[in-house]
């Protein structure tokens, strides 16, 4: 209807020939947009929080470069080749968790990064598609549901690698790479009673752990039921990125007027805490705009994943999908103070090459493996 | 055998997953949505709440401290000034270990190992976000050691602050006083808002007791901070209205006191230990208050080590000690004239008549002697000629006549034995003895015999040199009584308004016959006459001095020992005394000398007077005008 005025509208043209590049280069055009004005926004807001810092905007700028250059290639690769590389680079990442717990380099006292000539990467990221992929993998020979012993195998394969990561210590990568993989056990079909049964053991596990637990870690449990218990030390974080959101109100301090950001109250402020600077400086209303772009994401990459013919391509889109919103959920609920301070970034608006990496490339295999179909009835 | 049975259903295995999407989707829509619950909880609801915290965050007041006020002597010249100094000062909140910090500015040796503990209870007792001086005045060389070193001293920082200076160093300190570092003890009585931003307080003389007029009033200034507590001009791209409430500096004294007489007093009495009154008679004012030896206070407000301190409060001749207000001494002979007064006052005595001195007085039924000073005698003396030679017997008798107790209240009209209500604080009162006050002491009756010799100003009779210079300045107006002061004016810093301070006149000193005044003062003239014990200082005089002489017992001599001084050790001899004042017919500067350990007051403390009496009066300067001492 919008077009009736006729066949040679310049737009329409347009908007022809891009969606056959689209389609040429197997991407999926809705996702893409909705991840492009994600990132957009992230850009805006990170500007501010940087400080005006232009040479670390800048190089956030290089590394949406170089995701985008990894979607796009990703995309390109058969889902075939995905599928049976996914054990490959399981041992893979395997084996880079093990030398990095051996020779990697210490950063923020935590041991997660290894050097490879000029190139230092943290294998954890490899796990992130790793996962997902060999647990699709496992399951895309067999008949769904899941049966009690595969759901022991897969988890196995998830406990392995994630228990290397938080060993680093890096609980919100372990946390992440766990979740993903147990994300394609529920996609596919693992029983609701199963899954009932795991949360019931895990909250029986509790005072179990608590016994267990160090001083230290008892501490920082007590300071996420109650920061002010600690407002220097541990709830530090979590009470000054509280001020920060509260300060905002409904419309925000207005962009670069964030007095928590700006002044440095606010830790980490360009990194794990930036949905903070959102909060103070563009208010409610900015927060509510980036969780529906994030939603938009999130359903888009879940419609894809149902319109996905193969199970494998089935169960990795769905996981992949649902880890961003993970990804999202953990990030804005740490920040605003219902879930304990983890290391997880806002994705694709948190400064940082690798997270941004591994989400677009995560987004990469996901529209290769939907955009790959074979067009029955096209 | 159940695996085999199982084969993929493609078509339930679809379903399957596209109901755990759904269920996905919800969910993850439902979770997303209590975060913007959350969000809308923080936001809107507790919104005023968290804008108050934030505000707290990045907001903090920067006292601004007010200039202090100034000084000036009775021609305008500034006795006591602020000028720059560099300041060492460290800020609790910003120092991660305090007593460490302290510690390794000592070893550099910016502090005096001696100094940390007192500093560390400072810092302790002081607010966590207010400086705190750790040196109030640095060199040269400190601040250069301590640049080099600052990045190892987060928290410490060198500031610039006016400092009190008193360009005539050591004169006049009993009077000016003295500022220094803000004491644990201060911040107890201080309003510490006030004293936000300052470094020293009033201790001690005018600077003590006028404190409240010279602080002023502080300022401040809302600064942006950011986490560390550092200052920082501005916040992102945006602008914040900050106020500033600018400090009222103290208010400006000015002083009765003339800077070259104190000088040429402090001269007069170079190298002994003593003190000098000098007081307008018509106004009260006070022209000279000397105590020696003296000291220097521009150390106390630069910062005095624990070594220099100690000195001077161990040293033997007290220099911190203020003779003047706060030394009680035997009057001696200077309280003739008053107990002369007294007689006169209760009819006791009859001026004219004479009494034959034989060198000796006897109580009545007792043969215990008390001796004149002058062995054989004075012979036929009258009151006149009993003031101008220093009768002992002639008071002896006299106050025998009196009783204790009439001579107490005599003394205590005159002002003795209570406080001048000098407007600087510290005097002491001295002490008039009286029979009840014998008995709520010592539980005991008083005896005649002590009345004797409180006759000739001694047993227990205590004065201050302020005490009898105030009782000359009243002698010399005949009774007219001012409140002796050392502040004149005061100038208001906010507009420069000069608010004069009336004279406190207190009631006249009323006698039965006002003729009685004549009698005492003509007898005070004749002390400087052929004759008198003071003749020599007179000689050469172009204007007449009445005065009288005293020479008080430090150390007790058995009753038939005799007093030879060079058999006495330095510190027991007698003190010497003088009060005087003059022109005697037109009386202009009452005066005041003690001399500890003096010998006669005749020779020791008169020619005291005699030089500050040229001065004021004549002009007449024997040494070269003070010289004002340039800032360190």
């Amino acid at each position: 209807m919008l077009y009736e005025d006729g066949e040679y509208s310049t737009t329409r043209r347009t908007l022809t020939a891009s969606a056959v590049l689209l389609r040429r280069l197997h991407l999926d055009g809705p996702l893409l947009a909705a991840l492009a004005a994600v990132a957009a926004f992230g850009l805006f807001v990170l500007y501010s929080a940087t400080g005006e810092n232009f040479a670390q905007w800048l190089r956030q700028v290089e590394y949406l470069v170089l995701a985008l250059v990894t979607l796009v290639a990703l995309a390109q690769v058969p889902p075939a080749w995905l599928r049976r590389v996914s054990p490959l680079l399981y041992a893979l990442g395997i084996v880079l968790l093990v030398v990095v717990a051996v020779h990697g380099t210490v950063g923020k006292g935590a041991q997660r990064w290894l050097t490879v000539g000029p190139v230092r990467f943290q294998p954890s990221e490899i796990m992130k598609l790793a996962v997902p992929m060999m647990c699709a993998w496992y399951l895309h020979e067999r008949p769904l549901p899941p049966t009690l012993r595969d759901v022991l195998v897969l988890l196995a394969i998830v406990a392995v690698p994630a228990a290397l990561i938080a060993k680093q210590p890096d609980l919100g990568t372990a946390l992440l790479v766990a979740s993903a993989g147990i994300l394609v056990l529920f996609l596919a079909g693992m029983s609701v009673v199963v899954i009932l049964a795991g949360v019931a053991a895990l909250g029986a596990a509790v005072p179990v752990a608590w016994h267990f637990m160090h001083d230290y870690q008892r501490q920082r449990v007590l300071t996420f039921l109650d920061p002010a218990q600690d407002p220097l030390g541990a709830g530090y974080h979590s009470i000054q990125s509280q001020i920060a959101i509260g300060s905002g109100g409904v419309f925000g301090k207005g962009w670069m007027n964030g007095s928590q950001a700006q002044l440095e109250f606010l830790p980490e402020r360009s990194t794990d805490f930036i949905f903070a600077v959102i909060g103070e400086e563009l208010g409610l209303l900015g927060q509510l705009f980036l969780l529906g772009l994030y939603l938009t994401v999130i359903g888009r990459a879940l419609y894809l994943a149902s319109e996905t013919q193969d199970t494998y391509g089935r169960l990795v889109c769905g996981s992949f999908a649902l880890t961003f919103f993970v990804y999202a959920f953990v990030n804005s609920g740490m920040v605003s103070g219902i879930l304990p301070v983890v290391g997880v970034p806002l994705p694709l608006v948190s400064y940082g090459g690798t997270a941004m990496v591994t989400l677009l490339a995560s987004f990469g295999v996901l529209m290769s493996l939907n955009r790959h179909r074979k067009l029955v009835g096209a | 055998m159940r695996r085999s049975v199982r084969i993929k259903d493609h078509w339930s295995e679809q379903r399957l997953f596209i109901g755990r999407i759904l269920f996905a989707a919800i969910a993850a829509t439902l979770l997303l949505l209590v975060v913007g619950g959350r969000l809308f909880l923080l936001q809107v609801l507790k919104h005023d709440y968290y804008v108050d915290l934030s505000q707290g965050n990045r907001v903090r007041l920067e006292p601004l401290p007010p200039d202090r006020g100034l000084m000036y002597d009775r021609h305008g010249t500034v006795i006591a000034e602020n000028t720059p100094a560099y300041t060492l000062e460290l800020t609790p909140e910003q120092v991660a270990d305090v007593p460490d910090t302290l510690r390794r500015l000592a070893a550099i040796g910016l502090l005096e190992q001696e100094q940390v503990p007192a500093l560390e209870r400072l810092i302790r007792s002081g607010r966590k976000f207010e400086a705190v001086p750790l040196r109030l005045s640095l060199s040269d060389s400190d601040i250069a050691t301590f640049a080099v070193r600052q990045f190892e001293f987060p928290g410490v920082e060198i500031q610039t602050r006016l400092a009190r200076w008193y360009p005539y160093g050591d004169a006049g300190v009993h009077a000016l006083g003295y500022v220094a570092a803000i004491s644990e003890d201060d911040l107890k009585h201080i309003d510490r808002d006030q004293y936000a931003g300052s470094a020293v307080i009033g201790k001690i003389g005018l600077e003590g007791t006028y404190e409240p007029e010279l602080h002023g009033n502080a300022g401040f200034r809302q600064v942006l901070v950011n986490a560390q507590g550092r200052r920082v001009d501005r916040l992102g791209g945006g602008t914040v209205k900050l106020e500033t409430r600018q400090p009222r500096a103290g208010n400006d004294l000015f002083l009765g006191l003339d800077m070259r007489i104190q000088k040429v007093a402090e001269e007069a009495l170079a190298g002994r230990r003593g003190a000098v009154v000098a007081i307008e008679p018509d106004s009260g004012n006070i022209v000279a208050l000397v105590s020696v030896p003296t000291f220097d206070p521009n150390k106390f407000t630069r910062g005095i080590s624990g070594r220099e301190y100690a000195a001077l409060r161990d040293d033997l001749d007290r220099p911190l000690f203020d003779r003047a207000l706060r030394g009680a001494y035997p009057p001696g002979s200077t309280i003739k004239p008053l107990m002369a007064l007294a007689g006169l006052q209760y009819g006791a005595i009859d001026p004219n008549a004479t009494r034959f001195c034989r060198g000796y007085f006897t109580l009545p039924g007792s043969s215990r002697p008390y001796h004149d000073w002058k062995k054989e005698g004075h012979g036929m003396v009258d009151m006149r000629k009993a003031i101008q030679t220093s009768c002992d017997v002639y008071f002896y008798a006299l106050a025998d006549v009196l009783g204790i107790d009439r001579i107490h209240d005599a003394l205590t009209k005159l002002g003795m034995g209570k406080l001048t209500g000098i407007d600087v604080g510290g005097e002491l009162p001295g002490l008039v003895p009286s029979s009840e006050w014998k008995q709520l002491k010592y539980k005991q009756a008083w005896f005649p015999g002590e009345t004797v010799s409180v006759g000739i100003g001694q047993g227990y009779l205590l004065v201050t040199p302020l005490q009898l210079a105030h009782a000359a300045a009243i002698l010399a107006g005949h009774g007219k009584n001012f409140r002796p002061r050392l502040v004149t004016a005061v100038r208001d810093a906010a507009t420069g308004a000069v608010r004069k301070l009336p004279p406190v006149e207190e009631p006249r000193i009323e006698l039965k016959d006002e003729h009685s005044w004549d009698i005492v003062v003509e007898g005070m003239e004749r002390v400087t006459e052929a004759g008198g014990t003071a003749s020599a200082i007179a000689q050469g005089a172009s204007y007449k001095i009445a005065a009288k002489t005293g020479t008080a017992q430090v150390f007790s001599l058995g009753q038939n020992e005799k007093y030879v001084a060079k058999n006495v050790a330095e510190r027991l001899r007698d003190h010497a005394l003088f009060i005087a004042f003059a022109p005697a017919d037109a009386p202009k500067l009452a005066v005041a000398v003690l001399v500890e350990n003096g010998g006669h007051g005749g020779s020791a403390a008169g020619p005291v007077a005699r030089r500050i009496f040229d001065a004021f009066l004549l002009g007449k300067f024997d040494a070269a005008p003070a010289a004002v001492l340039k800032v360190e």
